[in-house]
């Protein structure tokens, strides 16, 4: 599903250059459930958004569902990480001003879907999660845990093949986290839905099928 | 969609209540300034009275005369004399009437030892056919009573309230200017000042002029309508005057070319008796650089606001991008948002003009001209909006669609 093959990222300043990821080379099933490892600087969420195609590798290839991604246009990559992919942020990045029902609408605002089918999609997307009762909070008015369900529901609301989590659990403390992370095996199982997840803790990525650690940018597992 | 970004739009207005008051007074007062200056050009250049035959009509401002001489150039310019415009404009073939007045001046007079300043001008008898001045009584002084110099006078209502209080008819009383009684033949509304060619507090025979009306030299202190037929006869009329001009002969061997022009009103209005520049142009000018400059510090205002607004929001931009919106959609979203902005500063500005057009008007600040926000003042004050929101949306619409989206999702 996803290949990624010799990928590179180096940060330049004016004075220094920093090897972020190093010869990267992965391949992900379709229905796989990955997670990466490692201390913190290591590259981790470097390697999830350059899966993402939030950024652009400065060498290597990135192939996701058989189609090389490297030559396209701001339009193309927009449209295909709205219909091909899903993201899972730590700080949830929900819209504040935006009710959970908008928040959870808004990947299928770039689609064309009526109204009525996005209520209905993004109604859908709330239940699995458990916050049908919470349409018309505000994220302000839910904790944390809530908010990353509603931040799980906008990411499977337009029923994206993959999933990046970027620590997920992070800012939940453990009940919260078991919950969030049970949404996400069941996605997994059910749907068959791709997740590639960062995380730091060990027995969250226990329960996913394979575990990939990175060390100062390099591949070490 | 466009539900989408008005509601965003609205919350984000709401959230930050200061910067949201400091756009929208900077977009609402801004666009009522434009809004008083648009109702007023509007109200001078449409409001046809008393000349209602404009579209018949040549004015005829000035007159200048140059010549090149070794120790410099020699320029005379300004109205013409009454002569020059009764000896050779009354005389063209097409006009049918041509109406001749002087510019006004004022006299000081004392009514119960109260001063009143009186503008007064004089005129020939054409005038009274040429414009349509409203009676409210009485009837203008006749072409004999100007041939026999008469002392008769046709007086504006405003200064019928001044110098008569409120006396139902004045017709056959005597009203002192300089020093002269002249007898009321006429009580006719009111003109604004600002049409300046026509407006006087009385208006007297050319022939009681204190003044040497028969001097035949080209320049005074007089101006000319011409009256065409028909609309059709306006250019043959205006090519006739050019024509006459053309042939006048030299008053002084001072000067070797001699310039003037019957114009339509607009063009008249405006004239600066340079012949190398239009007066048009000057006033386009005026009027450009002061809309710009109007604009130029609330838009620059408005485009750091947003700015720092849309910086703000750095976080919702990095997930509607990973979420699927291409640059182009999200610099589509900000400027809808800004419009929506601009228009709910520009209902402000609506609402604010009208209040201050009704003080205006009340306090009567310009004496017979009332203001009012007509279609065209509207049509260029959401004109102005629309101008508005486009020039302060777009740049920080583009800077904000150049972030990158992991930065941006850093930033929160």
């Amino acid at each position: 599903m996803i290949h990624l093959k010799n990928i590179q990222k180096v940060y330049r300043t004016d004075t220094i250059e920093t090897l972020a990821l190093n010869s990267i080379n992965l391949e992900i099933a379709k229905g796989e459930f990955l997670s990466v490892m490692g201390p913190s600087g290591c590259g981790k969420s470097t390697l999830l958004n350059i899966m993402g195609l939030l950024d652009a590798p400065t060498k290597g290839d990135i192939k996701i569902d058989d189609q090389k991604t490297g030559h396209l246009s701001d339009k193309q990559l927009a449209r295909f990480r709205n219909k091909k992919l899903g993201f899972i942020f730590q700080s949830y990045h929900l819209i504040n001003d935006l009710k959970v029902m908008d928040n959870v609408e808004l990947p299928l605002l770039y689609r064309s879907s009526s109204e009525k089918k996005r209520r209905q999609l993004a109604l859908e997307a709330l239940a699995k999660v458990g916050l049908s009762n919470r349409v018309k909070h505000f994220p302000t008015q839910l904790s944390g845990g809530q908010k990353q369900r509603v931040a799980i529901a906008r990411a499977i609301v337009g029923t994206p093949e993959i999933i990046l989590a970027d620590e997920p659990t992070g800012n939940l403390d453990s009940a919260m986290g078991n919950e969030v992370m049970d949404i996400l095996l069941q996605l997994n199982r059910t749907e068959g839905t791709t997740i590639v997840m960062v995380t730091h803790d060990e027995n969250m990525a226990k329960k996913t099928h394979r575990l990939v650690r990175l060390f100062d940018g390099s591949q070490v597992q | 969609m466009l539900k989408s970004y008005f509601k965003i739009a609205i919350a984000v207005l709401m959230r930050r209540k200061f910067f949201t008051f400091i756009s929208l007074f900077g977009i609402s007062f801004t666009l009522t300034i434009l809004m008083i200056l648009t109702a007023f050009v509007d109200k001078v250049i449409n409001d046809n009275y008393p000349d209602r035959k404009r579209d018949r009509s040549l004015y005829i401002t000035g007159l200048e005369e140059k010549g090149v001489r070794k120790n410099g150039e020699n320029t005379s310019s300004g109205p013409m004399s009454f002569y020059f415009l009764n000896h050779y404009a009354r005389t063209l073939k097409i006009p049918t009437k041509v109406a001749i007045s002087s510019n006004y001046s004022s006299t000081n007079t004392y009514v119960n030892n109260k001063k009143i300043v009186i503008n007064y001008k004089y005129i020939n008898a054409d005038f009274w056919e040429v414009l349509d001045f409203d009676f409210l009584e009485g009837k203008p002084f006749t072409r004999e009573q100007i041939d026999n110099g008469e002392r008769v006078t046709v007086i504006s209502e405003d200064t019928k309230k001044e110098y008569f209080g409120d006396m139902s008819s004045v017709i056959g009383k005597y009203i002192e200017a300089d020093n002269v009684q002249y007898r009321v033949s006429g009580v006719v509304k009111s003109v604004p000042i600002t049409t300046y060619m026509l407006y006087s507090d009385i208006y007297l025979p050319y022939t009681v002029s204190k003044t040497d009306y028969t001097n035949t030299g080209y320049r005074g202190s007089y101006t000319g309508i011409l009256l065409a037929p028909s609309k059709t006869d306006m250019v043959p009329m205006q090519r006739e005057y050019e024509q006459m001009i053309n042939k006048l002969p030299m008053e002084s061997n001072q000067f070797d070319k001699i310039f003037s022009h019957a114009n339509t009103f607009i063009k008249g209005y405006v004239n600066t008796g340079n012949e190398e520049k239009s007066g048009l142009n000057y006033a386009f000018t005026a009027i450009a650089i002061f809309a710009f400059l109007v604009m130029l510090l609330p838009t620059l205002n408005l485009v750091n606001i947003n700015v720092t607004r849309i910086m703000e929001r750095s976080s919702e931009i990095g997930v509607r991008k990973a979420f699927g919106a291409s640059s182009r959609i999200l610099v589509y979203q900000f400027i809808v948002e800004n419009l929506i902005l601009t228009f709910l500063g520009g209902l402000i500005g609506i609402v604010l003009s009208m209040i201050i057009l009704n003080f205006i008007n009340n306090a009567n600040l310009i004496a017979n001209l009332p203001l009012s926000v007509n279609v065209t003042v509207l049509f260029i004050g959401l004109l102005t909006c629309l101008i508005f929101g486009l020039l302060s949306g777009v740049y920080p619409a583009w800077r904000m669609s150049k972030l990158n989206v992991v930065d941006a999702l850093k930033a929160q």
